[in-house]
């Protein structure tokens, strides 16, 4: 299978702080990979470096390679504004502007890049809503503001903003820590349903979560790679004894 | 066994009696705030009496103040002090929330707390200094090159009419806006420091460059708390005495062009209290009155837009 | 240029706007210190600093009085000032958490924004006119003082709403009464944001000018009788300021200089204490309990 992204060497500091060590990672194409792990083990920090989000924080370095579909965003012509339009991502808790309505919400993206043809716009959003599982609930409500739904709505939200733009790749980082089980369901569904179309990786704390979704799994601790492999195998015969402790809840 | 209960509780009384006295005290000092107040006002309108009985509301809109014929009216004024705040807004407010963004979002953060504080230092010059300044620095500047500019551009507008001279409105002004700067500045920063990251992490996550960022996810959210600023800044302004006495040009006329010198509320008072008895030395207090209300509500309005985002207003230094 | 080049460009001229902006209001402060200094410090000698202003215009004046006098005028209204500003503050953050403590704080909002002006109208209607005193020393402190309570109040409430309530509801624990409490809480964690509140008071206070224009006045000697008028820093600068003498000039430049050391070294003790308090470690909260009485 090809690689979506693939990473070569990545290592990621917060100043002195060495959080993510020479990984070397494959993310396979239209699959959803799981990142699991203890708390700290730098799976968030892991993920933000695919999208270059992570040098956005101050004293933040990067070092290493991460290849998009064999290029490498990090390279001295690359600008990271447009890779993040490239790889979209959804963070740990909802955040979609207050201040805009869904409608502006879901377009904020397409109207940065110039587009003003309403029609356009209107079935972009559409379309994102959709993909979102959002449509149905909110499509007599476009112009309310986007705080005014739900947190498992604005989360989904959050996903058809970041789809409207028409991303490679899509990351989520614990994308249902902050949701009830309903919710949770319901984004997991769509996510299934989106892998068709796009490369997903999401991070978890939530070993079921990984199980019952993700087609292959990544298990990381204190910033390294442990194992990588197709999800059914890491959860029931794992090759690291390590992997094997964190599946059956012996630590972290 | 009941007597020592009893002096018990007597000695808890005593020493937690003392906890009421010291309420009381402390609470009977605070109130001074509210009794200064009232006082302040009670006072003035008593004061204000024999020019409020003789002219009424048309106070407000008589042009004449000429205190050989005791006829007071103070629209000259109202009408200086809102051409004079109104530049100051307009050279101000653009600057401020430059200066804002500058330091909440693209100051590498070791310089974030020095250039801040050098800001609020603008704050920190008594006002009597800056009319000082604009007198012998500013004043050359604008009579030789700033005036001349917007006549030869602008002139056909009433607004650049008349000759230069540069003790005009259009410089009291310039330096008005100069002195709003860090109380604009200073409380915009604020709130845009108080949006918090998953807004900008948001906007950068669908590809925003870092401009793109501040104005979709900071200056919006922060615009109620950069409006309540800039209502704050207008309340300074309006009240600010010397600095503009010394440059707006002392003169009682209404006129709408700004190289015209003027007076404001506050500079009127300022430069005519020595002499002034009787019926004029009302109507001067009164028009301290109507500065003192309007100062007031503008300064209610900005506490309700700032406060309606963060909790405080910060209070810097700075004399009038 | 295609539409990502645009935004890029946008992008840096946007950040280029804004630093220019920084730079456009540092010019009249860096301006304006420059020209008082070099304005200022020629007319600075012993002599400036000890005559008096006699405002003929002859050589031989100095600012002397006005220094003395805005010395004066600080202190009276710090005697009044500092306490009933710190004691409001100590009140609205201790036992203000009621309708009376919300009105307070209100009414001191009000009297912070008041156009100093307006307050020397307060002044001159109370002290001046009421009580008959006359232009004075008293009055221009009364002035003073009103300017100067809200700052001392806000910066004390602000310092001690810093206090962690878990030192207070220690204390009170261990049936220390309220009133202790607050005194030790005042004394001890607060004391700092008090000394702030009182340094960024007085720096304040030193340069106003309109209301000692309506309370104060003026005077040319050296008379320093609270019922009489004085003569101020400030107020040399407003009287001199345009005078074509060149002896007086000098004088509101020399005033000019020395009331503007005074005022920043003032602020920047306080950004001074600002930081180092930022450093201090909490081991203060253990000293303090120590000092509690024991109950027996």
């Amino acid at each position: 299978m090809d690689d979506k992204i693939a990473t070569k060497g990545l290592n990621a500091y917060f100043g002195d702080v060495h959080a993510v060590k020479g990984i070397e990672i494959h993310i396979p194409k239209n699959a959803i990979t799981a990142v699991i792990g203890p708390s700290g083990c730098g799976k968030s920090t892991l993920i933000r470096c695919m999208n270059r989000m992570h040098e956005v924080v101050r004293g933040a370095r990067v070092t290493g390679e991460v290849l998009l579909d064999g290029h490498n965003i990090y390279g001295s012509q690359v600008d990271p504004v447009q890779v993040r339009a490239k790889v979209g991502m959804v963070f740990q808790k909802p955040n979609p502007f207050p201040t805009m309505s869904i409608y502006d919400n879901v377009v904020a993206g397409l109207r940065l890049n110039g587009e003003k043809d309403w029609k356009k716009l209107d079935s972009a959003v559409q379309r994102s809503l959709k993909l979102a599982a959002l449509w149905d609930e909110v499509k007599n409500q476009l112009d309310a503001s986007g705080v005014s739904i739900s947190g498992g709505q604005q989360q989904r939200l959050c996903i058809a903003r970041a789809l409207a733009v028409e991303p490679e790749a899509l990351l989520l980082d614990e994308p249902c820590s902050a949701l009830d089980p309903i919710a949770t369901a319901k984004i997991e569904d769509l996510l299934f349903d989106l892998k068709q179309r796009y490369t997903i990786v999401i991070v978890t704390h939530n070993m079921q979560q990984a199980a019952r979704i993700a087609d292959f799994t990544a298990f990381m601790y204190m910033g390294e790679l442990v194992e990588f492999g197709v999800t059914k195998k890491i959860f029931e015969n794992p090759d690291k004894e390590l992997t094997e402790k964190y599946i059956t809840g012996r630590f972290g | 066994m009941a007597s020592s209960r009893g002096l018990r509780q007597r000695g808890r009384a005593l020493r937690f009696g003392g906890d009421k006295v010291f309420e009381y005290s402390v609470m009977t000092v605070a109130t001074l705030t509210l009794m200064l107040v009232w006082m302040l006002v009670v006072r003035m309108i008593i004061d204000a009496q024999s020019s409020i009985e003789r002219f009424g509301f048309g106070f407000l809109t008589g042009e004449d103040w000429d205190p050989n014929r005791d006829i007071y009216g103070a629209l000259p004024f109202i009408f200086g002090t809102l051409m004079t705040t109104g530049i100051a807004l307009l050279i101000g407010v653009p600057l401020s929330v430059g200066i804002a963004t500058y330091l909440s979002e693209l100051a590498p953060p070791w310089l974030k707390g020095p250039l801040s504080f050098v800001v609020e230092l603008l704050a920190a010059v008594p006002s009597v200094i800056y009319g000082l300044w604009a007198m012998y620095a500013l004043r050359p500047v604008m009579v030789d090159t700033i005036e001349p500019v917007f006549q030869s551009v602008l002139g056909w507008t009433p607004l650049f009419q008349g000759d230069p001279v540069g003790l005009d409105k259009f410089t009291a002004g310039i330096i008005l806006a100069i002195m709003i700067v860090p109380t604009i500045a200073s409380v915009s920063k604020e709130s845009m420091m108080a949006v918090p990251d998953s807004q900008r992490e948001a906007a950068l996550s669908i590809g925003a460059t870092r401009y793109e960022t501040t104005r979709m996810a900071v200056l919006t959210y922060a615009r109620s708390g950069i409006f309540g600023a800039c209502i704050l800044g207008l309340g300074r302004a309006v009240g600010e005495t010397m600095a503009v006495t010394m440059t707006i040009g002392n003169a009682n006329l209404t006129s709408w062009s700004l190289l015209d010198p003027g007076q404001t509320m506050a500079s009127l008072i300022a430069n005519n209290w020595g002499e002034a008895q009787g019926l004029q030395l009302s109507a001067l207090i009164e028009v301290g009155l109507v500065l003192f209300v309007i100062a007031l509500l503008i300064n209610i309005f900005a506490r309700i837009m700032v406060g309606r985002f963060m909790g405080r207003i910060p209070t810097t230094g700075g004399g009038l | 240029m295609n539409r990502f080049e645009y935004r890029k460009l946008k992008n840096t001229l946007a950040s280029g706007l804004a630093l220019a902006c920084v730079i456009l209001a540092l010019i009249p402060l860096v301006y304006i210190l420059a020209g008082v200094v070099m304005k200022g410090a020629p007319a600075l000698s012993w002599e400036f600093l000890t005559s008096r202003t006699a405002g003929t215009g002859e050589p031989g004046e100095g600012i002397g009085n006005a220094i003395v006098g805005t010395l004066l005028l600080v202190f009276y209204a710090s005697m009044i000032g500092l306490p009933v500003g710190i004691l409001t503050g100590v009140y609205v953050s201790e036992y203000g958490n009621n309708k009376f403590g919300t009105t307070v704080r209100f009414f001191n909002d009000v009297l912070a924004n008041f156009p100093s002006i307006v307050v020397g109208l307060l002044a001159y209607a109370l002290v001046v006119a009421y009580l008959n005193v006359g232009f004075s020393l008293i009055a221009g402190s009364f002035a003073l003082a009103i300017i100067m309570i809200p700052i001392v109040a806000n910066t004390t409430e602000e310092a001690l709403r810093m206090v962690p309530n878990s030192l207070r509801e220690g204390a009170l624990a261990l049936g220390v009464p309220r009133w202790r409490t607050v005194l030790k809480v005042m004394l001890v964690n607060g004391r700092a944001g008090i000394v702030t509140g009182a340094l960024l008071g007085v720096a304040r206070i030193a340069g106003e000018t309109a209301p000692l224009l309506l309370t104060s006045f003026y005077s040319s000697y050296w008379s320093f009788s609270p019922a009489e008028p004085i003569a101020s820093l400030p107020l040399t600068i407003f009287r001199n300021y345009n005078s074509p003498s060149e002896v007086l000039l000098q004088q509101a430049w020399g005033a000019a200089l020395v009331l503007i050391v005074i005022v920043l070294a003032l602020n920047i003790s306080v950004r001074l204490l600002m930081r180092k308090n930022k450093r201090r470690p909490k081991a203060v909260k253990n000293r303090w309990m120590t000092r509690l009485p024991l109950k027996g």
